[in-house]
C-alpha cells in the first residue's frame, strides 16, 4: 500500500537500481536474512529492481548492477577470478557477513594445513582445487561498505539497502556489544557470573542478543574499532581460563579479522 | 520521626501507592542480581538476599534473614525509567509537499520509585539539573520526573565498591526524597524508621499504619547509620580534585589505565549521572516514513568525538581522561556539582575491574605540582 501511495506522488516511471546478491564460499545464512525480510522484501522490490538473486529467482538480468550484495569468502582460484568480475559490473559493492568481511569460520584454515585437511577428508584429494587460505574479499578487491555478522542482521541489512537508496550512510554502529547489552539492561554475564565474554571487543549489530540468552558473545560482528584484546584476554586468563581456551574463543568466525587474529597467535606462541 | 511495623504495613504502603495510580518500581531479583522493575507485591522484593560487590566481579548471596532492602545497589540505576536507554523523539510521514509530524499519543507517567538508595536520589538529582535546569528544559525527562515520588531506603550495610561517604552523599538520605525509611531487623522485630520529606510523602504514610517512633528505636536508627558511615569498600580523597585533574592532562598514569581500559563504555552505561546520547534519523525503505531516535552514548566511543571528518578523541588514553575528568572536574563547573554519586558502578560493572577511586589516588601519586601550594597554604579549588 505504501508503494502505490508513493506511485501515485510521481507521476514518470523512476528508475529501479538494480541489486544483485553474488555467493562465494560460505554457508548462505547471510543471503536468507535478505529472504527473510518478508514484510521488507515487498517494499524492496518496489524500489529496487532485484536482478540476480539465484536463491530467491531464476530469472537473471544482465549487468552492470547498481548495488551487489557479495557472501562468502575465497578459497579457490576460480573465485578469486569472479570476485574481479563481480567487482567490474557492480556499481557499489558490499560485503554481507563473518565470511565475505573476514574470511568466515572457514579461514580456520589459514592457521593450519590445508593440505593435510584434503588429504583426510577426501578420497580423492587429487580432484580438490582450493587456496591454502581463505580470505575476505577486500584482500582481492575494493570494497564499498562492509556488514558484519554471521550472520548478518536483518535490521541493518533493511538499513545498508535504505540508505543506499538515499545516498545517505548507513546507520550501523562500530561500537561495543556491551552498550547494547546495557541498553537492553541485561546483566552483564561475565561480571556476574565469570562467563568468558567477547562482547567488549566485538562490534554491535546484533542487539546482544547471547548475554540476553545468558551466554557470552561469541564475536560474531567481529572487532569493534579500539580493540584491545589483550587486556580482555588477560582478564580471561585471571578468571581461571586456559590459554588454549583463550586461544579458540579469539579464533571464531571472526578469527582471521587482524585484531582477534593476532590475539589468538599471541595465546598460541606465549 | 515514625515506625512503621513489621512486614504487614509495607503490603499496605505498596496498596496505597498501587491505588493512588503509581507504578511502583523496585529491586526485584533478575539474571542472577538485583534489578530495578515493576513491583507488584512484597513477594517481589529480594527477600533475604544480598550482594556483593568488587571491581568486575558481582554475586548474589542469601543473607540469613528476611531483610528486603539487605543489598546495596542493582547495576542498573532509576535512570533508565527517567532518561529512557532508547527513546523515539518524534516520527513524521511524507506528505506531497512535504513532511507531516506525527501527533504522539499522550503518555502519564506516575511512578513511585521504592528503595532509592541516598546515592541514587544524589544521581537523580545530578540528571535533574542537566536536563532540567538552566536555560533548556528537556521535555522528555521532564514529563517522566513530574509525577515521580521518591521512596529512599539508606544504607545500613554499604558495599565493596561503595565510597559515598567520600562524595557526601550517604549512607543516609538528607534530602530528595518523598519518604525516607531505614530498615531495621532486630532478634525478634523486623520495623522501618520512616521520615518525610514532602507533602507527598505525608500523604502516602497518613494511610500506612504506624506509630511515633521511640527514643530506642530511633537511637538503634542512628547506632546503624553512624556504622554504615565507615563501612564503605572505597574512599576517595576529593580535596582540590578539580585542579588536581587540569593539571594532569599528561600524566603517564592516563596511558597505563588504556593498556587495561577496553573503551566498552560499561561503565557511562551503568553511572547514574552520564547524560550523553547520540540522535538517530532513521528511514524505512521507501522513504515515506522517518523516525528520530535518541539512545544512550559514551564518550567512550570513537563516534562520539567525530567533527568534521575526524575524531577528536582517538586514543583509549583519551577517552578515559575525558571521562574521569568529566565526572571529577568540569561537571563542577558546567553544573556547580560533581558527576560522582559514590555508587561504585562503574568499578564493579568494569568487565576489567578498573577502579575510579584507585586511578585518582594514582594520578595524585604522580601529579604535577600544584602552583599555589607553597604560596598560599591549603588552596581552596573553588575560590
Ligand atoms: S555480558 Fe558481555 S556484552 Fe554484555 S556487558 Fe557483559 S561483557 Fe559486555
Ligand atoms: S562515576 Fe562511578 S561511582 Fe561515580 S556515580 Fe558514576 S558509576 Fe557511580
Ligand atoms: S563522562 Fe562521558 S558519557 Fe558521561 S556525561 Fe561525561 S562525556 Fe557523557
Ligand atoms: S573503564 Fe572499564 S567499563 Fe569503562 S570503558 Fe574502560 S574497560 Fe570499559
Amino acid at each position: 500500500m505504501v508503494i502505490k501511495k508513493k506511485q501515485k506522488s510521481l507521476p514518470h516511471k523512476k528508475y529501479k537500481p538494480k541489486l544483485a546478491v553474488f555467493k562465494f564460499a560460505s554457508c548462505d545464512g547471510c543471503q536468507l536474512s535478505l529472504l527473510d525480510c518478508e514484510d521488507e522484501l515487498l517494499a524492496v522490490t518496489g524500489e529496487i529492481e532485484i536482478a540476480h538473486f539465484l536463491e530467491a529467482s531464476r530469472r537473471v538480468l544482465d549487468g552492470p548492477y547498481d548495488l551487489s550484495l557479495v557472501e562468502g569468502s575465497i578459497t579457490t582460484p576460480h573465485d578469486a577470478k569472479r570476485i574481479r568480475d563481480v567487482r567490474k559490473i557492480s556499481r557499489t559493492l558490499v560485503t554481507i557477513g563473518a565470511c565475505a568481511t573476514a574470511g568466515g569460520i572457514q579461514a580456520l584454515r589459514n592457521f593450519k594445513d590445508v593440505k593435510e585437511f584434503v588429504s583426510l577428508v577426501y578420497a580423492r584429494p587429487q580432484y580438490i582445487s582450493t587456496l591454502a587460505t581463505s580470505t575476505p574479499i577486500v584482500e582481492h578487491v575494493p570494497v564499498d561498505f562492509e556488514l558484519r555478522g554471521c550472520p548478518i542482521n536483518k535490521s541493518q541489512l533493511v538499513e545498508t539497502i535504505s540508505a543506499f537508496l538515499q545516498g545517505r550512510k548507513p546507520q550501523t554502529p562500530t561500537s561495543s556489544v556491551c552498550m547494547e547489552c546495557k541498553r537492553r539492561g541485561t546483566v552483564c554475564v561475565m561480571v556476574a557470573q565469570q562467563m568468558a565474554c567477547m562482547g567488549p571487543v566485538t562490534q554491535d549489530g546484533c542487539g546482544a542478543i547471547c548475554p540476553a540468552y545468558n551466554r557470552g558473545c561469541y564475536g560474531c560482528f567481529g572487532p569493534k574499532e579500539t580493540t584491545n584484546t589483550e587486556s580482555l584476554a588477560k582478564w580471561f586468563l585471571e578468571m581461571g581460563m586456559k590459554k588454549e581456551e583463550v586461544m579458540r574463543t579469539f579464533r571464531g568466525f571472526n578469527g582471521y579479522a587482524p585484531e582477534f587474529r593476532q590475539e589468538s597467535e599471541r595465546q598460541e606462541m606465549g | 520521626m515514625i515506625a512503621i511495623n513489621d512486614r504487614e504495613s509495607f503490603t499496605i504502603l505498596l496498596k496505597v501507592l498501587q491505588e493512588k495510580g503509581y507504578t511502583v518500581i523496585g529491586p526485584t531479583v533478575q539474571g542472577q542480581a538485583i534489578v530495578y522493575d515493576k513491583i507488584d507485591s512484597i513477594q517481589d522484593l529480594p527477600v533475604g538476599c544480598g550482594d556483593e560487590h568488587r571491581p568486575g566481579g558481582y554475586s548474589l548471596r542469601k543473607r540469613g534473614d528476611g531483610a528486603l532492602f539487605g543489598y546495596v545497589v542493582g547495576p542498573a540505576s532509576f535512570k533508565k525509567f527517567l532518561f529512557p536507554p532508547s527513546q523515539k523523539l518524534w516520527q513524521a510521514k511524507r506528505t506531497k509537499d512535504g513532511f507531516d509530524v506525527q501527533k504522539e499519543k499522550k503518555e502519564r507517567f506516575k511512578m513511585a520509585f521504592l528503595g532509592v538508595r541516598p546515592c541514587e536520589i544524589q544521581g537523580i538529582m545530578v540528571q535533574v539539573q542537566v536536563f532540567l535546569k538552566g536555560n533548556y528544559v528537556d521535555s522528555h525527562y521532564q514529563k517522566r520526573r513530574k509525577d515521580n515520588l521518591i521512596i529512599a531506603v539508606n544504607c545500613s550495610e554499604p558495599g565493596g565498591t561503595c565510597f559515598c561517604t567520600s562524595m557526601h552523599t550517604g549512607p543516609s538520605a538528607k534530602a530528595g526524597f518523598d519518604l525516607c525509611l531505614t530498615e531495621i531487623i532486630e532478634e525478634k522485630r523486623h520495623y522501618f524508621v520512616a521520615e518525610t520529606g514532602s507533602p507527598g510523602g505525608e500523604v502516602i504514610l497518613k494511610e500506612v499504619p504506624h506509630c511515633e517512633a521511640s527514643a530506642s528505636e530511633l537511637k538503634h536508627r542512628d547506632q546503624i547509620m553512624d556504622k554504615a558511615e565507615n563501612l564503605m569498600g572505597r574512599t576517595m580523597d576529593t580535596s582540590g580534585i578539580k585542579e588536581l585533574l587540569y593539571r594532569n592532562r599528561d600524566h603517564p598514569q592516563w596511558e597505563k589505565i588504556a593498556q587495561r581500559c577496553l573503551s566498552c563504555a560499561n561503565c557511562t552505561m551503568v553511572c547514574p549521572t552520564c547524560f550523553c546520547s547520540h540522535v538517530t534519523e532513521g528511514t524505512d525503505l521507501t522513504a515515506q516514513d522517518v523516525q528520530r531516535v535518541r539512545s544512550w552514548d559514551s564518550c567512550f566511543t570513537s563516534d562520539f568525538s567525530y567533527i568534521h571528518g575526524r575524531h577528536v578523541r582517538h586514543s583509549t588514553s583519551a577517552r578515559y581522561r575525558q571521562w574521569m575528568t568529566h565526572k571529577l572536574a568540569s561537571w563542577i563547573d558546567q553544573f556547580g556539582m560533581s558527576g560522582c554519586v559514590g555508587c561504585g558502578r562503574c568499578i564493579t560493572w568494569c568487565p576489567v575491574g578498573i577502579d575510579i577511586t584507585e586511578e585518582v589516588r594514582n594520578i595524585r601519586l604522580g601529579s604535577v605540582p600544584n602552583p599555589n601550594d607553597s604560596a598560599k597554604g591549603v588552596h581552596d579549588e573553588n575560590d
